[in-house]
């Protein structure tokens, strides 16, 4: 599925607490796999919040997914539209009472009838499928943890399992390895790739570690102040621009640091 | 550690089954003991009955002697509450003191209780204990076969009952303060009153006061109720009119009463506002 | 700048002061009112009368067919109170819902209303009004204690629910689930145990409510208290006593272990 943003605009008050984007200009085509990189708060959650009709832009631009415009739809049919894309924010928003099984499969939610919903709250259904989810992250084994008994690194990527069992084909992925260490980052990232490429669904997936995003994705978009500084393939980025992006974002600079202290504390946190 | 591709069974499942087989089966007593039959509410007898009741509500009683009558019995309700618990408090302090233990001396001196300041401390506790877990409603029926009907019972039910809340609640804000100040002062000799003035009241006053007030505010209900028993107030009227299906005289005490407690939770969450 | 120490701060400040005096006049009005018999309370006969009283209490009934008749009504108590905290345990989380503000403004006040009268009403005043439409007995007193606690729980259920992190559902109805279904797997999962924990405390509550509501003829033992006592028969009085207050105890310590099971 292609998505087109034209002239995009989105204010403060629209993503309160996030950056605004300025004049964006991008089109991705159906099946491609993007990784947005930038500083902190350059705007890349925003994006990527605009592109699942999270925040509405100011009026001016065009946004259009497979050639839909979602902002012209009435409310309900504009609603319908969510299954087509799934956006797992950063730090997944998961009960810490649930157990990891129902937090997978309420990605299946839209597909569901609120019957099985509710069904599924007391005997898992489909309950093969979160298994077969999670196995592709390593998490098999804790198909019936709590979700609180789960280290940062685990819970977020319980929040990718439930991904993998949305019926979506464009995947909106915000810093999907920032509590995770190098190996897991690899094994990750491959896994959402995998499933992208399987489906061919357009994969967009912001990313702190820069040489991750050079070595796997094909397209790399660089973001600053809410601006696009540069949308290239990966083999024409260069290292003065990645240098010029990151200029004087000390916040970036020790990207690396807060990740560590995150994942540890994650990692600690009591059952 | 294997690799599994089999999804395992849900381990919750068979516990759930059971909890809820147990649940069932503890419910079915229940149900028969306490005589649930939802369609009596439905049948033509209780409904007429219902009926007929409740058009008595309109119109609500309004006559110049009822309302006289009933503005004596709703001043006689607060003012069987606020006597009540200024009993109450007066018993409380010298339980408090006895039962909190920052204002022990002996433990002070030695890190542990002496065993006769022990057994009076234990003792005043299991008092409050007893004091409070018996209803206020059942001291005042027993009040009643003492006092005879009228007030006095229900004064003695709520002083009794609201001691026992008072003493507990009150000991343990003063032994959630910090111990410090008050252990300086009965090291350098003071006295356990001088210790409690000038040690913890200072930092719990607050908190006092308003759980004080908040006590008010239920000791207000309490009085209504008991009433029902023969201890006088608002209570006492709405069950004469009850048992003389006066359905527009109950209707006026139910408007009232509800304007009575919507006031005391204001004055009290007021005071508490003020306070906190 | 030093401190000057000579600077007179008043003890207490006049409205505290005005406060005070009025409260103790307050006080002494209730206590002028009441035409209390201080009399009969401290004199000689009434400590030698209260004395008598409580004597009468020993030793208490212990025959074993009344045993068998209090452990009957400690049951129908017991069931009551549970029957009664169950019952509003459903209605209060489904009025919850509306009362949430999920359903908006206006069924939100409607719901609130309803539920603070359900609240403000008492317990025993439930009953005496209930009594007349199903006739004495246990279920008058269990639905009494059921609407009462209605009120309580919908009031306190639906506080939880406002004070809730938004972001959970959110996410799950941004990728499309429906409002319901992100209800039962993001706002439930969180709020139920703070549900259950209520449920638990109105438990402990009820039980008390649930041992008087008898004295007006909804059953259980307050019923039979209020019959020994008419009878003046002491001891089967305090036998009933006990047994309320064994019951009350271990409800509270039952209770107690479920909220701890529900809360780890």
């Amino acid at each position: 599925m292609s998505l087109v943003l034209t002239r995009i605009n989105v204010h403060h008050h629209a993503a309160p607490g996030s950056n605004a984007l300025l004049d964006i200009n991008l089109s991705i085509a159906s099946g491609e796999q993007v990784a947005l990189i930038g500083p902190s708060g350059a705007g890349k959650t925003t994006l990527l919040h605009t592109l699942a009709c999270a925040h509405k832009p100011e009026p001016g631009g065009e946004f259009s997914i497979a050639g839909v415009h979602p902002w012209r739809l009435s409310p309900a049919k504009r609603h319908a539209l969510r299954t087509r894309w799934f956006l797992a924010p950063q730090t997944p928003p998961l009960p810490p009472r649930q157990r990891v099984v129902t937090a997978v499969l309420a990605g299946r939610l839209p597909q569901w009838p609120l019957w099985k919903a509710i069904v599924s709250l007391i005997h898992p259904r489909e309950a093969a499928k979160a298994h077969a989810a999670l196995m592709r992250f390593s998490l098999q084994e804790k198909l019936y943890e709590r979700v609180d008994r789960l280290s940062g690194g685990e819970r977020q990527r319980c929040g990718l399992a439930r991904l993998l069992m949305s019926a979506a084909n464009v995947f909106l992925v915000d810093e999907p390895l920032s509590a995770l260490d190098p190996r897991l980052s690899r094994q990750t990232l491959a896994v959402l790739q995998d499933e992208a490429t399987r489906r061919k669904a357009t994969l967009i997936c912001s990313l702190h570690q820069v040489d991750l995003a050079l070595e796997n994705f094909p397209r790399i978009v660089g973001l600053r102040h809410g601006r696009i500084v540069f949308d290239l393939p990966r083999a024409q980025v260069t290292d003065t621009m990645i240098a010029a992006l990151y200029q004087n974002a000390n916040a970036t600079k020790h990207t690396a640091v807060p990740d560590l202290i995150h994942t540890a504390r994650a990692n600690s946190s009591p059952c | 550690m294997s690799a599994d591709f089999s999804c395992p069974p849900d381990p919750a499942w068979r516990s759930r089954v059971t909890a809820l087989l147990i649940a069932l089966i503890v419910l079915w007593p229940l149900l028969v003991a306490s005589e649930f039959k939802p369609w009596q509410l439905f049948d033509k007898q209780s409904l007429d009955a219902t009926g007929h009741f409740l058009r008595g509500f309109f119109p609500p009683a309004h006559s110049k002697e009822f309302l006289l009558l009933l503005l004596e019995a709703t001043w006689q309700t607060i003012a069987i509450a606020t006597a009540g618990l200024t009993l109450a408090l007066l018993a409380a302090i010298p339980f408090t003191l006895l039962a909190t233990e920052t204002l022990s001396i002996s433990r002070l001196e030695s890190g542990h209780m002496r065993f006769i300041s022990l057994l009076i401390r234990q003792t005043a506790r299991w008092i409050l204990v007893l004091l409070r877990s018996v209803p206020e409603l059942v001291w005042a029926l027993l009040l009643v076969r003492i006092f005879g009907l009228g007030p006095t019972a229900g004064v003695l039910a709520i002083a009794l009952t609201y001691s026992g809340m008072l003493g507990k609640v009150y000991a343990e804000i003063l032994e959630s303060s910090d111990a410090r100040t008050t252990q300086v002062l009965l090291r350098n000799g003071s006295g356990r009153l001088a210790a409690l003035c000038y040690g913890v009241l200072p930092a719990t006053a607050a908190e006092l006061v308003s759980y004080t007030a908040f006590r008010w505010e239920c000791a207000i209900r309490g009085s209504v109720v008991m009433g029902f028993v023969g201890a006088g107030g608002i209570g006492q009227r709405m069950d004469e009119s009850m048992k003389m299906l006066a359905g527009d005289e109950v209707f006026t005490m139910l408007l009232v009463f509800l304007l009575l407690v919507a006031c005391a939770d204001f004055v009290s969450s007021f005071l508490r506002k003020r306070l906190v | 700048m030093p401190p000057t120490y000579a600077q007179h701060q008043p003890v207490i400040q006049p409205a505290i002061l005005a406060f005070l005096l009025s409260l103790l006049g307050f006080i002494f009005a209730s206590f002028y009112s009441l035409d209390l018999q201080w009399r009969a309370l401290f004199s000689g006969t009434a400590i030698h009368t209260s004395a008598d009283f409580f004597h009468g209490f020993l030793p208490p009934a212990l025959t074993h067919a009344f045993l068998l008749k209090v452990g009957q009504a400690t049951l129908e108590t017991l069931a009551m109170s549970a029957v009664g905290t169950g019952i509003a345990c459903f209605f209060g989380s489904a009025l919850a819902l509306p009362a949430s503000g999920r359903l908006g403004t206006w069924a939100r006040r409607a719901t609130r209303l309803l539920l603070n009268l359900l609240r403000s009403i008492p317990e025993l005043v439930w009953a005496l009004i209930l009594l007349i439409a199903v006739g004495l007995g246990p279920f008058a007193g269990t639905l009494a204690l059921a609407v009462h606690t209605t009120g309580v729980l919908g009031r306190l259920m639906a506080d939880a629910l406002e004070n809730l992190p938004t972001e959970m559902e959110a996410s799950l109805q941004v990728n499309d689930a429906s409002p319901a279904a992100a209800f039962c797997y993001a706002a439930l999962p969180q709020v139920l145990p703070q549900w259950m924990s209520y449920t638990l405390y109105r438990w402990e509550n009820n039980i008390r409510a649930a041992a008087v509501l008898g004295i007006v003829g909804a059953g259980g033992l307050g019923q039979m208290l209020k019959f020994h006592l008419a009878l003046f028969q002491m001891q089967e009085a305090a036998t009933v006593i006990i047994a309320t207050l064994l019951l009350i105890a271990l409800v509270d310590s039952a209770s107690f272990k479920l909220r701890h099971q529900f809360s780890a």
